[in-house]
């Protein structure tokens, strides 16, 4: 898993593909870094992913329950068409935030 | 005449054949000319019906699953089985968010992305026997002939 952590906050560069077999390692290796480092956000970049199933779903969903215990958030970064149509559609959007830069935004 | 075909591929239930199935099934798909968005909702609901078969049919242990694609004009039908447990009741397993393994993260939207993203779902299953999934979505519906366009 690529991933950034600055303070409280972990960064989840995600693969190309979000499904089953790749989901299960983010899921692990992102626990132990929550842990470790305290994090209290967790900021989701889909900026390399074109696939996601409801495997990915709950990977998102895993890491929410954890840091919602101490008040934390999850993001979502650099979104395309259908990963937004995904998270919309699996009611993430109510657990977690979009955010779109400006240049995403025409 | 009609435009027919049918492939099927027989593979083992490891979660790396879940990209393998939904590959293959799209490149196959392909002859349909279908558009971008008609593909990814192709390979969406068979990685969600392959996960399910490992997942939850055969436990993570080793079997096989098959996959069986067939045109018909601009229908396509995918059906995917497995010779897993098998689902006590479908109609409860089918809801939004019901899950068998919430501690494993699994979302329990499995079903509702594959109703969502064909046009038809039917789950055949029976207890200690296994489960098919039978899927079908015609290709091409919002799509215009480009000849039929005026210039």
């Amino acid at each position: 898993m690529k991933y950034q952590v600055q303070e409280n906050c972990l960064t989840i560069f995600l693969p190309k593909e979000v499904d089953h077999h790749n989901a299960e390692e983010i899921r692990r290796d992102a626990d132990a870094v929550i842990e470790k480092n305290h994090i209290k956000y967790v900021i989701f970049d889909f900026g390399e992913t074109e696939f996601m199933d409801s495997s990915g779903i709950g990977a998102i969903m895993g890491r929410y329950r954890l840091i919602q215990l101490i008040n934390g958030e999850v993001w979502a970064v650099h979104t395309n068409a259908r990963i937004k149509k995904i998270l919309t559609m699996s009611g993430m959007t109510k657990i977690m935030q979009i955010y779109e830069d400006e240049e995403d935004r025409q | 005449m009609k435009n027919t075909n049918e492939m099927e591929i027989v593979f083992d239930s490891c979660s790396a054949n879940e990209r393998f199935a939904r590959v293959a099934v799209a490149s196959f798909l392909t002859q349909l000319n279908p558009t971008v968005e008609e593909v990814a909702d192709v390979k969406t609901a068979v990685s969600e019906a392959v996960t399910n078969s490992i997942i939850h049919g055969y436990d993570n242990e080793i079997h096989k699953i098959s996959v069986r694609c067939r045109i018909c004009d601009d229908k396509f039908y995918v059906t995917v089985r497995d010779e897993g447990k098998g689902i006590e009741d479908v109609e409860q397993a089918m809801q939004p968010m019901y899950t068998t393994k919430p501690d494993a993260d699994r979302s329990g939207m499995g079903f509702s992305f594959m109703e969502a993203f064909m046009d038809q779902v039917e789950v055949e299953s029976e207890p200690g026997k296994g489960t098919t999934v039978r899927m079908e979505k015609t290709i091409g519906k919002g799509r215009n002939l480009w000849t039929t366009q005026s210039l």
